[in-house]
């Protein structure tokens, strides 16, 4: 009965996870989605009682398509960042943030 | 008209006279211009567009319903779940379970099923994955020093990062460990070539991710990583042929099956998962490279 | 009619396979952006193997994995689909791979990837124009 229940709950995980892919506006969250429906799906082999496929799933699906497709999402220059992202970047590259940017940011908050 | 190439220096000279040459221009009426005609402007281009709009939206709409309709339908007659009454559930699975320990013996009859009963399906599915790679490295090939380093200077250097750096010295190890371990065990245990050949693949790719991209490609060169995927490959075709040859001709083969449960048993299965797992691996890990960089 | 809707109510499962099959089939027709297109192509291949894997489970038998030298088939479910499955996401990272390659080809060449403007791009092209 209980498994019954988790195995629903997972199945309509399924297909909100790709409704949602389908109705994202940007690119990026389509991928972030699309990761999620890669975990989701994992589990749902393993209800189905079948191990060897939830591991291949999980490292292939979860694991390599999602990293292909942020690859491309770099090569296509379609990542988009926030600010703390941002900032986090240029301390990383050793570039200190300009006067200017510093008091963009001071005068945000 | 004065020759062009002395003009400068008659110049310069005071030996031109401008106002005799402005005269002569003004006598002469000036042409008229050829009409401009534009063969593709923009309010023809909006109004095919729209056209064919509609006409895609309908048709992809129709279509989708349809296979949607006749897909439900199917599934409306087929047998019910978890039936094991149902036709698919026959001889075939029988023979594949109970012989299949005696005849392969792999202990994971899944294992045993990709990899002896119908081997050939996997040897064509690792031909499609080095097509694949085959095809990104012709797309994707970008060679030549200059070019590779524009690409690569956009990525941040997370070898600055003094929490990644230390975490990734501990656990790439670690990784490329548990990779192996569940290539090497695909005959006793869940797991098999595919997951252990991605695993050992995403501990390559954090290396790649954290050194940068010319260590890596010093570590790891594009030669190693071809022959590795020609010598997998080839002992697989190799290995299976004789399998294949001794089988179907009834002669005895020197490759026995072993005692089940243990690591060096299955026949030929642990050796085949062994390099599946080399050709998944480096297959990744080639498709990483070549979409960061464009040279392995 | 109302024995097939309770058969559909019973492969509950294989009705969420065909959706997101339906889903990912309407992503591939309706978005004009090219990566999107790409994910709707996964998309409908998970709903492929879920609709192959569902027709080996067998309720109250477990994992197709001989343990204690019991080989009667009455213990385990069919390890056919599974064997099927296994092969299927492999390839379906094959073609991921490629398809993502030929994207980045195009946006290379074109630096759009809107389906509307590719089409006018190269329609225009092929007639000699100079978009």
């Amino acid at each position: 009965m209980i498994m019954t229940i988790f195995r629903l709950i997972l199945l309509v995980g399924l297909i909100v996870c790709a409704a949602a892919t389908a109705l994202a506006k940007k690119p990026m969250q389509a991928v972030i989605i699309y990761m999620a429906f890669s975990v989701i799906m994992s589990v749902v082999w393993i209800m189905l009682e079948s191990p060897d496929l939830a591991i291949t799933e999980a490292a292939v699906g979860a694991g390599i398509t999602s990293l292909l497709l942020f690859l491309t999402l770099r090569r296509l220059n379609l990542i988009d960042q926030d600010e703390a992202h941002r900032r986090h970047e240029e301390i990383l590259k050793k570039k200190a943030p300009t006067a200017e940017q510093k008091e963009e940011a001071d005068h945000a908050q | 008209m004065p020759n062009e190439k002395n003009l400068l220096r008659r110049w310069l000279n005071g030996q031109v006279d401008w106002s005799a040459m402005l005269e002569q221009q003004q006598t002469e009426p000036p042409k008229a211009a050829a009409p401009y005609e534009p063969h593709w402007d923009a309010a023809d281009a909006r109004r095919a567009v729209r056209r064919g709009q509609w006409a895609y939206t309908t048709l992809a709409v129709a279509s989708c319903l349809l296979l949607a309709l006749f897909l439900l339908l199917t599934v409306a007659n087929l047998p019910p779940y978890g039936s094991d009454s149902a036709p698919t559930v026959n001889e075939v699975a029988q023979r594949y379970v109970e012989k299949g320990t005696e005849e392969t013996g792999a202990v994971n009859t899944v294992a045993g099923l990709i990899l002896d009963y119908r081997a050939f399906d996997t040897l064509g599915e690792s031909f499609v994955l080095f097509t694949a790679m085959c095809a990104v490295t012709m797309l994707m090939n970008a060679p030549g020093r200059r070019r590779v380093r524009k690409l690569d200077q956009d990525i941040v250097d997370y070898y600055q990062d003094p929490i990644i750096r230390t975490v990734c010295k501990m656990v790439i190890p670690i990784i490329l460990l548990f990779g192996i371990y569940i290539l090497l065990n695909g005959h006793l245990s869940p797991g098999g070539g595919f997951s252990g050949g991605a695993i050992m693949a995403s501990a390559l790719i954090i290396y790649a991710l954290v050194w940068g991209g010319e260590r890596a490609a010093k570590a790891i060169p594009a030669k190693t990583v071809r022959i590795i995927v020609l010598c997998a490959l080839g002992f697989y075709a190799c290995s299976k042929t004789y399998s294949f040859f001794t089988g179907s001709n009834h002669l005895p083969s020197i490759i026995s099956t072993g005692t089940p449960g243990r690591i060096l048993s299955a026949g030929l299965i642990l050796p085949l998962n062994v390099s599946v797992g080399f050709v998944v691996c480096c297959t990744m890990y080639s498709f990483y490279m070549y979409f960061r960089r464009g040279d392995v | 009619m109302n024995g097939m809707f309770s058969h559909l109510i019973e492969n509950y499962q294989a009705c969420v396979a065909v959706v997101l099959f339906a889903i990912g089939m309407c992503m591939l027709l309706f978005d004009k952006n090219l990566l999107k297109k790409v994910i709707g192509l996964d998309i409908m291949d998970s709903g492929t193997f879920l609709l192959l894997a569902d027709r080996g489970y067998i309720t109250g038998r477990s994992v197709p994995i001989i343990s204690d030298g019991v080989t009667d088939m009455a213990h385990y479910i069919n390890p056919l689909p599974a064997g099927l499955v296994l092969t299927g996401i492999v390839v379906s990272v094959s073609v991921s791979a490629l398809m993502l390659g030929l994207t980045i080809r195009i946006y290379n060449k074109y630096h759009t990837l809107n389906m509307d403007a590719l089409y006018l791009i190269m329609s225009n092209r092929r007639k000699g124009g100079r978009i």
